[in-house]
């Protein structure tokens, strides 16, 4: 199969991915998109270009922002292949994916890998009852249909986003049951160290005020300290649980919403046998890439939330700095131009950066939520294996994430181990008492997406 | 014969079996395991629990695989009532696939010499009598051939069963050892193991079963155990309701539901990565074979290092010069465990005979200057 | 085999927008449900109340939507005879045939009659 050339590939439409695409472009790079959605905005900025007004106004001047964005985008002469499902990047920078049935293969020059952060797993009693959804997840929901819960919905966990989805739902007339964070003083005390830095950020930590303002004064309930949460259900979620103040309580509610934060998307990273470390500070496993995003020397970029989050002004920024870089790997000129520009953006992504030690260190999801006590519960969802399982996987010898999947199968279902990756790693480790690096993680492999032994048979 | 203690090198699918053998015999074992680092072929076998077209030039090697096969279902029984796990042992028989005249030709003529000189059944089918034995075959397949007594098991719970036996029988089994050293005690002529950390394991036998690693290993005992990576990389779909009910050379459905498609044959050195070349190809194959697999989705590719002797023939042997040393090198992991169990461990642990005729087996053969090898799959 | 567990329930979210580019119907189980055109599957079963969208092949759970953004996998439906598609990933289309997914995915059988399982 003939393979076109492209200068730079980039996989995610988010906002490291477009701002990429856009830098590129204005150093005479040619560009092309893919991204597994219709439309540009990642999850970020999801359905903003097809969005009214009203709800435009519900989400805030922050997701409208994107609009911006995707406009540059759409108008920078780049290329955009939509609904591709990517299945492979190879380091010789070929890209394999199939859209509308067809594989695929494209030839770059440099790639940037943009695939921005997923929702992280919460393994507690009942997780996986229809009915129980990432608070992401409802958000993407508004976004892209309007939906909006029909009865008062619980939203529990936390981070950031529990609140801005919170404050969403009263703008847009929902109703709140109650929300149920995990925030307490330890949470306090240990961010108190980088507040310095919180109040360099003092625009995000003014909105993140507003919002919990906004709640009390709707009369939400809001249970701050909660632990020990679980979910009650036959066949559907029918009730949330918790313990607040030493006491456990129980709210009836066929829809919750969990969050606790986002972490990197990292499966291409990984498969592409990048170094990775743990970042402790935000749980999570980043690739290890140079001031610009390269992987070792490999022409593959990664920028954005998915090499580590950074929220969606930073992640493109980044983009910006991996597409500098770029341009003058490939020889193009303006170099003294684009060392100005790139002084400029790393001025931005700094200021950018300020408020995140404080969010990680104030919402760092308590252990019983990423590592569940109870054996019984489901950590690989896809394969239903349990925490029990896993912890006597470890007891029979299992030193890492590939051993527990070649004994119970955890890890090889549809989704890759994207949800059960992180936990699967940190039971490993607690249950061994060693660092997460020295654990691993599972080892990915192709096809990053499911495709059908059809499609990449090349028949369509 | 009193049991006497016995050091196993390597925790994959031939070291688990021999050294479980060795332990259900009653002898003291310990067995040394590289853990999640190790190249681990063993995570890579395909599961076939197979004798037709084995040992083509060797008889001996024909009947070793043919007999192997007939220790299955006591074995398989003997883990599930030890450790409760299933290893999914089915043994109805299985096809190999031909795609043209020429290719069923010489599996005739190969299927017909070892019937001829060991006695293994078989039957050659034309496309329309294969597709009455399986109708999901596709209209490009020539034929294939059938033998009753082929099989399937699953790989993955076969070591997970090996491993769980062996601590339900009170072994000894040490993960995260990089074994460096292997030599053998002027005094008590006994040997000593020694990791790479400095550890060291003493006992009056050892035996070698670390797959690549038995080539460095192999000298220090005055063995002589060539093997070389060869990769083999395999797709797996999704969970999929029964469709086939049969394994076949290159396709087997597992017991879980995912189809399990074959395979490449590779020489890249220690290079287990998947390329995109390999999984097209085997999708094409795929295809051909069984067309209504268009629709099912793949969730995994990968790539393993078959450890591969040049003649593709296993190496079983006792060290001449230093007796109580032994080599076992096989990269038919699942198709011989039973036999490795039953036999091998006993053998090598004192507490069973040699079988006959396995000099055919010793690794000398190799050095042999007259002789020429092809490990061809 | 449709249970008393898998029955459609009240629908856990409502829309009141008004759609630009209008409606479209499609089917789930054979019962027809309206959408707003342009949304993804995911979304129309749940403001449509279908109840779970498929059940798992290991242990039969019912389970419905989790991320919405296609890394979960739980959203898994057949459409139009085509198995385990995520619905989340797949745009509503008139006349489209969603079918709740029980168990593992099915492949479409050769019409003879051996052959179909063990």
């Amino acid at each position: 199969m003939d393979a076109d050339i492209v200068d730079l590939i980039i996989v995610g439409a988010g906002p490291a991915g477009l701002a990429a695409a856009c830098e590129a472009r204005k150093w005479g790079l040619g560009v092309t998109l893919l991204d597994e959605q219709g439309a540009t905005g990642g999850q970020i900025y999801r359905a903003v270009d097809a969005a009214s007004a009203k709800r435009r106004s519900v989400l805030g001047e922050d997701y409208a922002a994107g609009a911006e964005l995707t406009a540059a985008f759409a108008g920078s002469g780049a290329r955009h292949i939509a609904g591709a499902a990517v299945w492979n990047v190879g380091r010789d920078l070929k890209v394999n994916y199939v859209q509308g049935g067809a594989n695929r293969v494209l030839q770059a020059r440099q790639i940037v890998l943009a695939s921005g952060a997923m929702e992280r797993p919460f393994p507690i009693p009942g997780w996986t009852l229809p009915g129980v959804m990432g608070a992401g997840a409802a958000q993407i929901l508004y976004k892209s249909a309007g939906a909006l819960p029909t009865d008062p919905v619980v939203l529990a966990g936390c981070g950031p986003l529990l609140y801005l989805l919170a404050s969403q739902y009263l703008h847009a007339g929902a109703r709140l049951k109650a929300v149920v964070h995990t925030t307490q003083r330890r949470d306090y005390v240990r961010a108190s160290s980088h507040l310095a830095g919180a109040l360099l950020g003092w625009r995000d930590l003014r909105k993140g005020i507003r919002m919990l303002g906004e709640l009390r004064r709707n009369g939400v309930p809001v249970y701050a300290g909660a632990e020990g949460f679980s979910i009650e259900g036959a066949d559907r979620a029918e009730a949330f649980c918790f313990t607040y103040k030493g006491s456990r309580k129980r709210i009836e509610s066929s829809l919750v919403l969990l969050h606790q934060g986002v972490v990197p998307n990292t499966q291409l990273s990984w498969s592409l046998r990048a170094k990775h470390r743990w970042n402790d500070a935000q749980l999570c496993w980043e690739p290890e890439t140079d001031e610009y995003g390269q992987i070792e020397a490999s022409g593959i970029y990664v920028a954005g939330d998915s090499r580590g989050i950074v929220g969606a002004k930073a992640s493109a920024s980044q983009g910006r700095l991996a597409a500098l870089a770029i341009a003058t790997k490939l020889d193009r000129p303006g170099r003294d131009q684009r060392l100005a520009r790139e002084s400029e953006v790393r001025d931005e992504l700094r200021n950018q950066l300020h408020i995140r030690p404080f969010l990680d260190a104030l919402y760092r999801p308590p252990a019983a939520h990423r590592m569940p006590p109870e054996d019984s519960v489901i950590v690989c969802r896809c394969e239903e294996v349990t925490a029990g399982q896993i912890r006597k996987y470890v007891e029979l010898g299992c030193q890492g994430p590939n051993q527990t999947k070649a004994f119970g199968r955890c890890g090889m279902g549809p989704c890759q181990g994207r949800l059960c990756g992180l936990t699967v790693t940190e039971l490993i480790a607690g249950a061994r008492g060693v660092p997460h690096d020295d654990v691993g993680y599972y080892r990915i492999r192709p096809p990053i997406k499911p495709v059908t032994i059809g499609e990449l048979a090349g028949l369509v | 014969m009193q049991a006497r203690e016995l050091i196993v090198i390597g925790g994959g699918l031939v070291g688990a079996a021999i050294a479980f053998g060795a332990a259900r015999a009653g002898a003291p074992v310990t067995l040394l395991d590289q853990g999640d680092i190790a190249h681990r072929a063993s995570r890579g076998n395909f599961g076939l629990v197979w004798v037709q077209s084995k040992g083509h030039k060797v008889p001996r090697y024909a009947r070793w695989s043919r007999d192997a096969v007939t220790f299955w279902p006591a074995f398989a029984k003997d883990l599930l009532e030890l450790t409760g796990v299933d290893v999914a042992l089915e043994q109805r028989g299985g096809f190999w696939i031909g795609f043209n005249d020429a290719e069923m030709q010489a599996r005739g003529a190969m299927l017909a010499a070892i019937d001829g000189a060991v006695g293994v059944p078989y039957e050659m089918l034309d496309h329309a009598a294969l597709r009455e034995r399986l109708p999901a075959i596709g209209p490009t397949v020539a034929g294939g051939s059938f033998c009753p007594l082929d099989g399937h098991a699953n790989p993955l719970l076969l070591l997970h069963a090996l491993h769980a036996g062996l601590k339900a029988l009170g072994a000894r089994v040490v993960s995260s050892i990089d074994v460096t050293q292997v030599t053998c005690l002027e005094k008590t002529s006994g040997f000593e193991v020694r990791g790479r950390d400095g550890k060291t394991w003493h006992a009056p036998r050892v035996v070698l079963a670390a797959g690549l690693g038995n080539k460095e290993l192999a000298p220090q005992v005055g063995l002589h155990a060539p093997a070389l990576p060869n990769r083999g990389q395999v797709l797996i779909t999704e969970r999929l309701r029964p469709f086939l009910s049969y394994p076949t050379n290159k396709a087997r459905q597992t017991n879980e539901g995912s189809v399990q498609l074959g395979y490449s044959v590779e020489d890249v050195g220690l290079d287990d990565g998947t390329t995109v070349d390999a999984i097209e190809w085997i999708a094409r194959r795929a295809m051909a074979t069984f067309p209504v697999l268009s629709s099912a989705r793949l969730v995994r590719a990968w790539g393993a290092l078959r450890v591969l002797t040049p003649d593709g023939l296993p190496i079983y042997q006792e060290s001449a010069a230093f007796p109580g040393a032994f080599v076992a090198t096989s990269h038919s992991g699942v198709s011989l465990a039973g036999a490795h169990a039953r036999i091998i461990g006993p053998w090598f642990a004192g507490l069973g005979a040699a079988p006959d005729s396995f000099d055919v087996f010793a690794g000398e053969r190799f050095l042999d200057p007259n002789r020429s090898f092809s490990n061809a799959h | 085999m449709h249970t008393k567990t898998l029955s459609p329930v009240a629908a856990l979210f409502r829309s009141d927008d008004v759609p630009a580019s209008g409606s479209v119907t499609l089917r789930f189980d054979g019962r027809p449900i309206t959408a707003p055109a342009g949304i993804s599957v995911a979304a129309a079963l749940l403001l449509n109340g279908v109840g779970p969208f498929r059940t798992t092949p290991v242990r039969s759970a019912p389970r419905a939507p989790y991320c919405m953004m296609g890394v979960c996998f739980d959203c898994l439906v057949e459409v139009d005879g085509n198995a385990s598609r995520q619905a989340c990933l797949t745009v509503v289309r008139d006349g489209m045939e969603v079918r709740r997914q029980e168990g593992a995915s099915s492949l479409p059988l050769p019409t003879q009659g051996e052959g179909h399982g063990r």
